[in-house]
């Protein structure tokens, strides 16, 4: 008997038990739906936040005016624009191509009877660049609006939101109070992807000249002559260029600080890639944890597989028996039952991708922001490890009932 | 396959041809069965002797425990004997392994059931095939029609045992037996699960094969009024062959009525008749 034969008895005892074959597939494709749709969720997720961190711009650096967390150093002394002003130099930093300064002013935006309390920034005109972000409605921040130290503000959409009760209302011209000053909003920002917010809502933002921050709401001098910058935005020349950036500016705001002993440092640098490789450990557990989920549902499918090819060995014993009067082997027996629970199990299989893809499909409706897809390797490991379930769990059962004696199986009421 | 194991089974073509020039298809000789259960040991069979002759029509009868079942286990090659010798149709089957038994059940044994043993909705067709796949033959569905038109189920094609009488399911049975033209057909109470009619429709399909045939048939039952269709009765007790006689004049199926209640009850109550050759046990 050869083994299209095989395929042939078992296929057509498959088809003869119709239910029992759909209640044993669901347990693998239960299993097989849950692994795919899990993993697709996990690397959604991932991906998520790597872009999420990828639209801060691409080559950038932040300085902050805060110890590391190792710091040894008890005071700080702020960054200031003269030392922004300084790096902006070739000479002393030529793996910089454009740094933007900001300075928070913390406070009450207001318009009308609304007010939301709000940490406002104060920027240097090429902010927008450095971020590559883009205007909705009327302009940025310009030069002149620095250099005057006018009081404009740019704001976020979920500012809009919240001052003039609509994200899509132009307030364009209209005032708002900072602090109890008066603010014309001369431009609204394009809404920025994400809102789930790992780095927080980038829409809850409003932006004043950094002159204007530094000025008028009560800021003094630096030692320097200078004014207090929080934070430095460097875009790098390109990505190779971030570590030679990052050592510049160690370098210079180390020389400027009196910074004499690694360790001391009253500022921190971050890039990129260290944020996105420390959220990269978080999303990878999270992957993991979603994978061994996946995992145990289908070794439960697997054991379903087992648990009914068992059940169907015993009531088919008669079966059994009478095959072999008739002539089969034992051989025979057992790669007729192994090919039923492969056949079970890659039709579980299959119908499981159709589970994951409508799981993904589902959840890429409900959450618009992950972009979820079926990728080629979860298909192929389900495949993979449903066929491995098959012959795996369908071995026991199927040596169980080549091993029965004919005379006993025949008996057998 | 097949040419491998005639050369291993070393089937003769001088095999034994005894009385009136017959070939016997079995020979049995001082075969016993011992089964143990726990520590006791069970002995079913106790030195059985015995030759059967092609184209013979026989019965084996016995009350339960007679080693009836295992003598039919051992005739049909789903059992070994613990010791003995066993020649089917030439071959030494007391010697075979398991995988060589398989394929002399399939080429020479064909097996009747009280209770048919068809496999749940498979057509007719199909079920008369099963020992064709597994024995790699050609041409099954020519074959399995053939088999079906004669057991008179030629018409019934696809049809499941659902859609069949139990007398008609019982031929598709007949026809599974015959398909590979075995050595000999081996019949375990036939006719136990039918009605009379139905009984003796089956028996008549036996005994046509066996007469036009020629096919050699052995009967396992404990009905006298079966074993009496049959040509030879052979009666066990207590794991051996008591009695072993030709019926003088067999019934013919379907000619005679099976005796009224009152005359079975009759023949209980006032003799001890274990069917076959009355003249033997009165």
């Amino acid at each position: 008997m050869n083994l299209f034969e095989s395929l042939r008895i078992a296929i057509d005892s498959l088809l003869i038990n119709r239910l029992r074959a759909a209640l044993t597939t669901l347990g693998i494709i239960i299993g097989v739906g849950a692994v795919i749709g899990l993993v697709s969720l996990g690397r959604g997720v991932e991906d998520y936040i790597a872009s999420e961190f990828q639209s801060l711009g691409s080559n950038v650096l932040f300085v902050f005016s805060s110890p590391p967390t190792s710091s040894t150093r008890a005071g700080v002394q702020p960054m200031t624009t003269k030392e922004g002003e300084a790096l902006r130099s070739r000479a002393v930093a030529p793996s910089i191509r454009t740094l933007a300064m900001e300075t928070l002013v913390g406070g009450i935006v207001a318009a009308g009877s609304n007010a939301i309390q709000l940490s406002v920034s104060g920027v240097t005109p090429n902010f927008i660049a450095v971020r590559s972000w883009t205007i909705r409605d009327g302009a940025w921040i310009s030069e002149e609006d620095n250099d005057r130290a006018a009081r404009v503000i740019v704001l976020g959409t979920t500012v809009v939101e919240r001052l003039f009760g609509d994200k899509a209302i132009n307030p364009v011209g209209r005032t708002v109070t900072v602090n109890e000053r008066v603010f014309t909003v001369i431009g609204v920002l394009e809404e920025q992807g994400g809102g789930i917010g790992f780095i927080g809502d980038q829409n809850e933002v409003a932006f004043m000249p950094i002159l204007t921050a530094q000025t008028r709401m009560g800021s003094a001098r630096t030692r320097d002559g200078g004014y207090r910058v929080d934070v430095l935005h460097i875009q790098a020349l390109d990505e190779q260029s971030m570590d030679s950036a990052t050592q510049e500016v160690e370098t210079f705001l180390s020389d400027a600080h009196g910074v004499q002993f690694q360790g001391e440092q009253d500022f921190t640098i971050i890039n990129q890639a260290d944020l996105l490789s420390s959220l990269g450990a978080i999303t990878g557990i999270l992957t993991v944890f979603l994978s061994l989920l996946a995992g145990i549902s289908l070794l439960v499918g697997g054991i379903g597989i087992m648990n009914i090819m068992l059940v169907s060995v015993t009531e088919r014993t008669r079966e059994i028996g009478l095959r072999k009067a008739v002539g089969a082997r034992g051989g025979d027996i057992l790669l007729q039952f192994l090919i039923e629970s492969v056949i079970l199990s890659l039709l579980g299989g299959a119908l499981g991708v159709a589970l994951g893809w409508l799981i993904i499909t589902i959840g890429a409706l409900l959450v618009p922001d992950l972009r979820l897809s079926i990728t080629t390797d979860a298909v192929v490991l389900a495949t993979f490890v449903s066929s491995f379930i098959g012959v795996f769990f369908g071995l026991y059962p199927a040596s169980r009932a080549a091993r029965m004696r004919p005379i006993d199986a025949l008996r057998f009421e | 396959m097949v040419s491998l194991f005639r050369r291993r089974s070393g089937r003769r073509d001088d095999a034994p041809v005894a009385v009136q020039g017959r070939k016997a298809v079995i020979e049995i000789q001082g075969v016993t069965k011992t089964y143990t259960m726990g520590d006791i040991e069970v002995h079913a069979l106790r030195g059985v002797d015995l030759t059967i002759y092609e184209g013979e029509f026989v019965s084996i009868m016995g009350p339960s425990g007679s080693g009836k079942s295992t003598l039919m286990n051992i005739l049909g090659a789903l059992d070994q004997p613990t010791s003995g010798a066993y020649r089917l149709d030439g071959v030494d089957v007391s010697r075979l392994s398991e995988a060589d038994l398989a394929k002399v059940r399939n080429k020479k044994i064909g097996f009747v059931f009280q209770n048919f043993n068809l496999l749940k909705r498979t057509t007719a067709q199909r079920q008369v095939e099963l020992p064709l796949i597994y024995a790699g033959a050609g041409g099954r569905s020519r074959k399995a029609m053939a088999a079906l038109e004669s057991v008179g189920l030629g018409q019934r094609l696809n049809h499941l045992p659902s859609e069949l009488s139990g007398g008609q399911q019982q031929r598709v049975a007949i026809a599974r037996a015959l398909v590979n033209e075995p050595a000999m057909i081996l019949a375990d109470e036939p006719t136990g699960n039918l009605d009379s009619r139905s009984g003796a429709e089956v028996l008549q399909i036996f005994q046509t094969l066996n007469r036009e045939r020629g096919i050699t048939v052995v009967f396992v039952t404990h009905d006298s009024w079966i074993a009496r269709h049959t040509q030879r009765v052979i009666m066990l007790r207590d794991g051996q062959i008591v009695a072993d006689a030709p019926i003088a004049e067999p019934l013919i199926a379907g000619h005679n009525e099976r005796p009224s209640m009152e005359d079975e009850m009759e023949a209980v109550l006032k003799t001890v008749y274990y069917g076959g050759n009355e003249e033997e046990y009165n």
